[in-house]
């Protein structure tokens, strides 16, 4: 025993380092007090160092803790996005002036934000259950921190408000799923209730009543329709960088757990996809909830970023919609679907990464969150404007963007799996999707600027950030060929 | 020759690298210029070298290694019959293009060329594309430019006109890339071991063979697409508002090489990959064809805007190509091509022309003109054969595809009336009423406006791209064979094909098996079917 849990301890590393990071974030704060901005490099330090450590994992294929966590290739890619994530947010923040309202607490921000990192990882590795919702709750309570974290601005405050009471509210529905699914199988990680199910069970429509929670508790994290209601809110409210953060990092840390849970409790062992079930159970399998979930994210979502006049509250619509079009994958029950879903995942996080990040720019020296702020940006910093206009073609899906690879990706599989009419809504929905993004472009470049108004200077930094995040979406609209083997490869889960 | 094909297709794209290196505006359209003339001629010995007699398969082939992960998905470009016109087509007018925008574009002039350019590489890979994947890609490289092109430096209402277009066209083509991905697994099953696959060749193979549900849903989502772009009749309400606000040569781009996509697609894609749809939608499309004709002329005639009726009388002659590609005949689907090459050869000249009038009087109201052939003789000339190229006097382009269009639809067993054509031909009568009424009002009668008497004649910049394309004019018009002999092999090829494979589908269909609209739909061309049967039990 005592060797297992030292040889999990060596693979456990990244995650130490991260909780290394975490305190010693605390302890500059504490030294540098007045220049505690520096925290921010501190972290960036621990955070390369964690990705050198999630690389040096590549190709296990371990259970780590007594089953309570898997090292394997699929956390593995996840772990990474999430670090990439990390590193970008936190160069982000360096950049925000909006966080400068509230500078004396800077150093906690970068603490906490490494604490949600540290709980994201937990999510994506966990296959205990009662470790999965202590690893939900430690990125969500830490995010409510952060959502708040400008708690001069009412807006920022109500945001945070608006996450916690949200939040409890979905917690409590994967808790009290979460506890009835123990309940049921007698099992306390994810392969016990795989084998239990495998076994069958007697109490079929407890069953699905849990697993109906369970998404409801997921879909929350991932803001699919009609559990998304807080997302607009929070984002706007929220500074950019966290939004961004919730948008991207948070969101593919939800993914990550949701499939995992599913891939090996539910695909495994084929309960509740296959017929032989009664009643209500028999004609709308928990498969069937997800693929309807999707179709209303997807459409509703669009729909409602139409009307949009706030960068921010377009680009949350815009998140929500892309969430739908990940969660197709989980419903089609295939790995290629879920390899399509972790290909959308990567590709998502830097064009939406990338998008926020001009959003924040824009803020810093324009002052406005408006779409009509961006009229005539094109003039004034084409820049800028060009980084955007490829970040909202990515988002919309078309080439030679690498948002094109991941559109092809998710609807391939649907396509192959047979789900013609997802697919359909999944067209429907990227056209209308088409007209706010383009609005945005038409503001930026056919709009002609006001006399008045002067050129847009970015500094170095922010143009090499911006570049960087430039170069995996036009590079990996035309070669591709390397995240897609990566994501077939990391389909892999322990335990399979 | 393969390398050759494929740096005519990338230079235009390269070029733009040197158009943001130099930075003074009179160095960028000089450098345009360049850039666009050396495709042009870089492009001759493609023509020369090409073989007039092969069919089946596509010449100076490039095919890559698939890139798509574990789909066979591949970099493919070659010419044949179909593409080899359009091809030239498209490098000829690109110089001729950069040269009509020389004076009128004074604002952000590099931008204004490298989006010229990127459209250029987009619609030269559009035509030579032969994997369906490809020819998707591509043809999404053309519509940001365009965007921009005409929402940049257009009109007043350019907006409104550019995101109209954008997204008009874009929902038929997001529609038809969810098709395009039932096509791959569906060829992907039947002829490649069950790998994913668009290439061109194996979804012309015989053994693809989709059955007839499938067909017709297929058919209909590539067909909306393709519709939207051509336009074809209930969808060409974007066409005219796009083609005003442009500035002058995003009209002749539009008109000359970007509704082409749409045409050559049908030819190219449509028809050989759902041969039993198209076979039954032929009359459907002959009809909107024929309503075409006849709706374009009539609002072309009572325009006020001149370049709205050129706009309008596009419609009209997009409408006789489609007539011919639905024919189902050799001498059709020759006349459709001719006519392809037509069209954007004298609407490509009246835009032009138009925009040297507004470009002078800086209106486009009929009204605001009238005569001008005083002031301005040697445009006269020039907008006097344009006009009559338009029209289809006999001796000039216009004639020869649409004669060709007419007689294959006479003939026509698929339509199997000959009332298409007689209506179709009402089109070439409208269209001598419209233009001639135009010219005559803007050319001759009293000079009614001031303004007019201070009209200088067009400069040799002005005549030197204009003689080009007439030109050709009258080269097509007196020896039309000299260019119909390079599609007419593949032509007869592709359609024999398509018919074979057609009777060997619907062989292979049990009909108890198929819902009844399907039956009734495929019972419309029965006798076609078993023509084809008698043909091959004689052999």
């Amino acid at each position: 025993m005592a060797e297992h849990i030292i040889e999990s301890i060596f693979r456990f590393l990244p995650e130490i380092a991260l909780t290394v990071t975490l305190v010693a974030a605390v302890v500059a704060d504490l030294i540098l007090k007045e220049r505690n901005r520096n925290v921010a490099w501190v972290v960036l330090a621990g955070l390369v160092v964690t990705a050198l450590l999630v690389l040096r994992q590549a190709g296990w294929n371990e259970s780590i803790f007594s089953d309570m966590i898997a090292v394997d290739p699929f956390a593995v890619f996840f772990k990474m996005l999430l670090v990439i994530a990390g590193l970008f947010i936190v160069l982000f923040s360096v950049k925000s002036r909006e966080l400068e309202q509230n500078i004396t607490r800077i150093g906690e921000y970068y603490m906490l934000i490494t604490g949600v990192i540290f709980g994201m990882f937990l999510m994506v590795g966990a296959t205990n259950l009662l470790l999965m919702y202590l690893a939900f709750e430690l990125t969500s309570i830490s995010s409510y921190v952060l959502a708040g974290f400008t708690k001069s601005l009412r807006k920022s405050a109500e945001a945070s408000m608006k996450y916690i009471i949200y939040g409890a509210v979905s917690s409590g529905f994967l808790i009290y799923g979460i506890s009835m699914l123990v309940g049921i199988t007698g099992a306390i990680d994810i392969y016990g209730v795989r084998d239990a199910l495998q076994a069958g069970v007697e109490q079929q429509s407890a069953l699905y009543v849990a697993v109906i929670m369970i998404i409801v508790g997921f879909s929350y994290k991932i803001t699919a329709v009609p559990f998304h209601f807080w997302a607009p809110d929070v984002y706007e409210g929220a500074p950019v960088t966290i939004t961004t953060f919730l948008a991207t990092a948070s969101k593919v840390a939800g993914f990550a757990m949701m499939i995992r849970f599913f891939r090996i409790s539910f695909m495994e062992s084929g309960a509740l996809s296959v017929p032989g079930l009664d009643g209500f159970i028999a004609i709308v399998p928990w498969n069937i909830i997800l693929a309807i979930f999707a179709a209303l994210t997807m459409l509703a979502a669009n729909l409602m970023a139409l009307w949009q006049e706030n960068i921010k509250r377009l680009l949350a619509y815009s998140s929500i919609a892309h969430a739908g079009f990940i969660l197709m994958g989980l419903a089609l029950l295939t790995d290629e679907g879920i390899s399509a879903m972790m290909i959308y995942l990567a590709i998502y996080l830097f064009m939406n990464m990338g998008a926020f990040f001009v959003v924040l720019l824009v803020t810093n020296k324009l002052d406005s969150e408006l779409i009509s702020a961006y009229e005539g940006l094109g003039h004034r910093s084409p820049f800028l404007s060009v980084a955007m206009t490829i970040f909202l073609v990515a988002l919309a899906g078309f080439p030679p963007t690498a948002g094109f690879i991941a559109k092809v990706y998710i609807f391939g599989a649907t396509v192959s799996a047979g789900w013609i009419w997802l697919v359909a809504v999944a067209g429907l929905a990227t056209i209308i999707s088409l007209f706010y993004y383009i609005r945005v472009v038409r503001n930026m470049f056919l709009v002609d600027p006001e006399e008045s108004s002067e050129p847009v200077i970015l500094d170095y930094g922010s143009t090499a950030i911006l570049v960087l995040l430039l170069i995996p979406v036009l590079l990996l609209g035309v070669y591709f060929t390397p995240i897609v083997t990566w994501a077939k490869d990391a389909v892999t889960m322990f335990g399979m | 020759m393969e390398l050759l094909l494929n740096i005519v297709i990338y230079l235009p794209l390269f070029g733009v690298l040197l158009l943001l290196l130099v930075r003074k505006d009179e160095w960028v359209r000089w450098s345009s210029l360049l850039i666009t003339t050396a495709t042009f001629v870089l492009s001759l010995p493609l023509l020369l070298q090409f073989d007039i007699t092969a069919t089946g398969s596509a010449q100076y082939l490039t095919v890559g290694e698939p890139f798509l992960g574990d789909w066979d998905v591949k970099y493919m470009v070659g010419l044949d019959g179909l593409s080899m016109l359009l091809f030239m087509l498209t490098t000829f007018m690109a110089p001729i293009v950069v040269l009509s925008s020389w004076s009128s574009i004074n604002k952000h002039v590099a931008g204004f060329y490298s989006m010229l350019l990127i459209l250029q590489t987009g619609s030269l890979g559009v035509f030579a594309a032969l994997d369906l994947f490809m020819f998707y890609v591509f043809f999404e490289l053309t519509q940001i430019p365009m965007f921009f092109l005409i929402g940049i430096w257009g009109g007043k209402d350019r907006i409104y006109a550019t995101v109209k277009f954008f997204i008009y066209t874009l929902v038929g083509w997001l529609l038809m890339l969810v098709a395009l991905i039932y096509v791959g697994y569906a060829a992907g099953n039947m002829v490649n071991d069950g790998v994913f696959t668009t290439d061109w060749r194996l979804l012309t193979d015989h053994a693809f063979q989709l059955g007839l549900v499938e067909q017709t849903w297929l058919f209909l989502a590539f067909g909306f697409a393709f519709c939207i772009k051509v336009p074809i009749f209930p969808f060409h309400s974007w066409l005219p508002l796009a083609h005003t606000e442009a500035p002058t040569a995003g009209s002749v781009v539009l008109a000359a090489i970007a509704l082409k996509m749409g045409t050559y697609a049908v030819l190219r894609y449509l028809i050989p990959l759902f041969p039993n749809a198209a076979i039954a939608f032929a009359p459907m499309f002959a009809v909107l064809g024929v309503i075409g004709i006849i709706y374009g002329a009539l609002v072309a005639m009572v325009q006020k805007d001149v370049k709205k009726l050129v706009a309008y009388s596009s419609i009209s002659h997009l409408g006789f190509v489609v007539l011919g590609m639905f024919a189902f005949n050799t001498i059709g689907a020759q006349g459709a091509i001719i006519q392809m090459v037509n069209h954007g050869l004298s609407t490509g000249a009246l835009f032009i022309i138009v925009g040297m009038l507004y470009e002078r009087r800086h209106t486009r109201w009929i009204s605001d003109f009238g005569g001008i052939a005083r002031k301005m003789p040697v445009f006269t000339v020039m907008f006097m054969i344009a006009t009559l190229a338009s029209i289809g006097l006999p001796g000039l382009n216009g004639f020869v595809g649409e004669f060709l269009i007419l007689v294959g639809t006479f003939n026509s067993e698929v339509l199997g009336s000959y009332w298409y054509a007689v209506i179709g031909a009402l089109g070439v009568i409208l269209a001598a009423v419209y233009m001639l009424w135009m010219f005559q009002r803007v050319m001759f009668g009293p000079v009614t406006n001031e303004e007019n008497n201070k009209l200088t004649d067009i400069n040799a910049r002005e005549i030197g791209l204009l003689i080009p394309i007439m030109l050709f004019i009258v080269w097509i018009g007196v020896r039309p064979t000299d260019f119909t002999k390079y599609s007419e092999a593949e032509v007869t090829h592709l359609l024999e094909d398509t018919r074979t494979r057609a009777a060997t589908i619907a062989q292979n269909t049990a009909d108890d098996r198929l819902p009844g609209w399907a039956s009734r739909l495929y019972d419309v061309t029965p006798q076609m079917v078993s023509n084809v049967k008698h043909e091959n039990q004689e052999e």
